[in-house]
């Protein structure tokens, strides 16, 4: 039995949300990255359902599976970068809140 | 013809001359720069030292408290003759001013001679045109100059009269710091000048006219520390471009009418436009326009006003360029366009009602001035007023001549008053003078022979010029005789202001300070080019003896070829009858003319002979009346109650309302506007990266719903 396309979109959408709402509300940036990052998932998950939902039997279509290792390949980069931020930002400021950088308020 | 690139040699040598004594000047100042001099440097150009500032300051307050009081001899004086510094370099400029002003007369006079060696008529010019300045399609403007009978006879006068000022001066600012740059102005005003008459194109002779209305600026405020001379000359400055502005848009309409700004081309299309009929409202308004700018150059009604206090200027400034030189520019412009004037009737007339009129207001005028050197500017604008008379009348020969032994007589007179106002230790109110034939003989003979010119005394040359006109004016009958009763009234006056002045300045007791004052001749440098100009002004009339006498008149051949034009118009209009007037009214008006001269010139000098109790009598009698001729008919105030004041407060609502509310307004208010919008919208960015966050993902949820929702 084959998990239906609908399932997983769904899932994909909850996971996005609970994502964007942990990026808006967290403050901690490292909590925000992990945010991000159920954010980036939830798309490749939506990539995958959607190569599934359009593969033919003996024909998959690998649009999807490529799209989504690229995502992944990203998030790594940025999950570097970011965390590498992250340390240089604990380095100045002794903390990891977000709130604490705001120099550049208008 | 062959090129004559000399003739650029007669304005190139005063060019060159000012400019060598402007260095030499500079080269002084800064010599003198070094320390221990400057006590006696009246004109604040060290202002470190304190004591010549505040001299100057006194002196300028002193005058204003003088100014408020009334009547306001405006003290001639340069009143430091401790010796300056580096007397060397400023006797070196001295002697290059006179020396380039030596040798430009001569050109002028080899001129003279071979344009006298040409065969008679319209030929004889002689020309240089060394290149093209201005060429397009259908406009050319060459830099040109040429030497005709006109250009010659005032180029004469202008070198010659300009000479003996130059040597005259030499002597007069002795002294004085600004002795070199004082000859620098004076050889660069020269230079304007002889470019104004030499100049073949109209944009040439815009540029002398422009030259000498600068140098006219720099002289009249020479002695600018003093405060009111800086003030006389912006006045003369401004009214001057007034009346530039005019001349500029007439000559805009010469290039329009006839698509040059030469000269001799413009003066022979004339002759065809006039005759096709076409044009001639234009032709009138352009004439009109150019007369505006002579009015204003040439010290006419409604612009004169200028010229009485151009007398800030040193003394030999007046003679040269506010008697002699400058301000006869207007009717040299007149003569040489006189087929543009002669053209219309109205405008000939138009020019002698001002001609006349300004005659008669400055003759009046100059009845109760007390500065002798005022006397002497209303006397000029008055005599200015007579050339522009003949103008009206078509004598264009006749307004040269008056223009040639007013030269003479005028500059005469003014270097006497100079010459007196030098001995009298800078004293210029005839009041606190007199007695002083005996003490400066040779000034008081000298004057006494210009002061005989000016009131037309018979057989003096301003006699036959004056007559010349007036006879002229006779003959063009109509109401061209009202114009010549006033002329003759004029005469009247001048013959009785001229020997009041003589009256109060030589002759009965000396009513200065006896114990201070000391008068003394002045020296030869300044007597010298008095008495030679009192010889001209004596023997000046022979240029143009009258035709009754039985000989030919010398100066209207001479300058034949250049007023035919004009003069062949007027009479085409009156069928080719010239007026003539029958030996027994010439005569007639001759007699007359020396009656009135004499008569008057007699009770003139009879009034004041013994004294100034006239003059008290007549001022509390009358005190109206002289006051009302002592300000120039109340032209002045005029401008200033009429003119002035209401420009000022129409300056003052615009700076307002103009100014301050609508355009400060829109200025200020479009930076208040971005200031109020940018600090509204500050608050959207508060530095948070959530709060941005919120802002991205809900612009994004946004597209994403209208994009489902479409």
């Amino acid at each position: 039995m084959q998990v239906p396309s609908e399932h997983l979109l769904i899932l994909a959408a909850v996971l996005f949300a609970i994502g964007v709402l942990g990026f808006l509300v967290r403050r901690n940036v490292i909590v925000v990255l992990m945010c991000v990052e159920l954010m980036l998932n939830a798309a490749n998950l939506t990539f995958l359902a959607a190569s599934r939902q359009h593969s033919i039997p003996g024909e998959p279509n690998l649009v999807g599976p490529v799209f989504a290792i690229f995502v992944i390949a990203i998030a790594a980069a940025e999950a570097a970068v970011g965390l590498a931020l992250v340390i240089a930002l604990f380095r100045l400021r002794q903390t990891t809140e977000s709130d604490a950088m705001q120099e550049m308020e208008g | 013809m062959a090129d004559q690139l000399w003739l650029w040699a007669i304005p190139a040598l005063p060019l060159a001359g000012s400019l060598i004594a402007g260095l030499l000047y500079l080269l002084g100042i800064e010599r003198r720069a070094a320390p221990a001099h400057g006590a006696h440097d009246a004109h604040g150009q060290h202002s470190a030292h304190g004591d010549s500032a505040a001299h100057a300051a006194a002196h300028a307050a002193g005058h204003a408290a003088a100014h408020a009081a009334g009547h306001a001899p405006s003290h001639d004086d340069h009143h430091d003759h401790a010796s300056t510094p580096n007397k060397g370099s400023a006797k070196l400029a001295a002697l290059v001013a006179c020396g380039v002003m030596a040798g430009a007369l001569a050109l002028a006079i080899k001129g003279f001679f071979a344009l006298r060696a040409l065969p008679e008529g319209s030929e004889r010019v002689l020309e240089s045109t060394p290149w093209h300045w201005i060429a397009v399609t259908g406009f050319q403007v060459d830099i040109s100059m040429v030497l005709d009978p006109l250009s010659s006879a005032l180029c004469l006068v202008i070198c010659g009269v300009g000479f003996l000022i130059h040597v005259y001066s030499t002597g007069y600012m002795k002294g004085d710091p600004g002795y070199a740059k004082f000859f620098a102005y004076l050889n660069l005003f020269v230079f304007a000048m002889l470019m104004l008459v030499l100049s073949s194109s109209l944009l040439g002779l815009f540029i002398g006219w422009e030259g000498v209305g600068l140098c006219s600026y720099l002289l009249i405020g020479f002695w600018y520390a003093k405060g009111w001379p800086a003030e006389a000359a912006q006045k003369a400055f401004v009214m001057n471009r007034i009346g530039d502005a005019s001349f500029l848009v007439g000559s805009f309409m010469l290039v329009k009418l006839f698509g040059t700004l030469d000269l001799s081309d413009i003066v022979n299309s004339i002759g065809a436009m006039v005759r096709s009929g076409e044009h001639t409202t234009e032709l009138m308004v352009a004439a009109l326009l150019l007369f505006g700018g002579c009015c204003g150059k040439s010290a006419q009604f409604p612009l004169f006003t200028w010229l009485p206090d151009a007398m800030a200027g040193p003394t030999p400034v007046s003679a040269l360029i506010h008697a002699a030189t400058m301000v006869t520019a207007g009717i040299y412009l007149v003569v040489r366009l006189n087929p543009l004037f002669a053209a219309s009737e109205i405008v000939l007339f138009v020019i002698g009602v001002v001609g006349a009129l300004t005659a008669l207001i400055g003759a009046s005028t100059a009845l109760v001035q007390r500065d002798i050197k005022k006397v002497l500017a209303y006397s000029t604008v008055s005599q200015l007023g007579y050339m522009f008379l003949a103008l009206g009348s078509g004598a264009f020969a006749a307004a040269i001549f008056h223009l040639i032994t007013h030269a003479f007589f005028k500059g005469l007179l003014f270097l006497g008053a100079g010459s007196v106002i030098h001995g009298m230790h800078h004293e210029q109110d005839m009041h606190k003078m007199g007695g002083l034939r005996k003490q400066m003989p040779r000034t008081f003979l000298t004057f006494l022979c210009g002061a005989g010119a000016l009131s037309g005394l018979p057989l003096l040359s301003g006699f036959f010029s004056k007559d010349e006109i007036l006879a002229h004016t006779f003959a063009s009958g109509g109401a061209y005789r009202v114009l010549w009763a006033v002329g003759l009234l004029t005469a009247a006056i001048t013959a009785f202001y001229t020997w009041r002045m003589v009256a109060l300045t030589f002759f009965g007791e000396g009513r200065y300070d006896k114990k201070h004052v000391h008068p003394q001749e002045s020296p030869a440098a300044m007597t010298v080019p008095l008495m030679v100009l009192a010889v001209l002004s004596v023997v000046g009339g022979a240029l143009g003896l009258p035709v009754v006498f039985g000989v030919a008149h010398a100066l209207n051949t001479w300058l034949e070829p250049v007023i035919a034009p004009g003069r062949d118009l007027i009479l085409a209009r009156h069928g080719g009858e010239a007026h003539h007037l029958s030996h027994a009214v010439e005569w007639a008006l001759l007699g007359l003319g020396s009656a009135i001269a004499l008569f008057f010139a007699h009770r003139g000098f009879h009034a004041y002979k013994a004294g100034i109790e006239r003059d008290e009598g007549l001022a509390r009698k009358r005190p109206g009346m002289f006051g009302f001729l002592g300000e120039a008919w109340g032209i002045d105030n005029a401008y200033t109650q009429r003119i002035v004041q209401p420009i000022k407060l129409i300056a003052f609502v615009t700076y307002v309302v103009i100014d301050q509310f609508v355009i400060d307004g829109a200025v200020n208010g479009t930076a208040a506007l971005a200031r109020t919008t940018g600090g509204g919208l500050r608050v959207l960015t508060d530095g948070r990266v959530r709060t941005y966050g919120i802002w991205i993902g809900g612009g994004a949820a946004l597209v994403v719903f209208f994009w489902i929702w479409s």
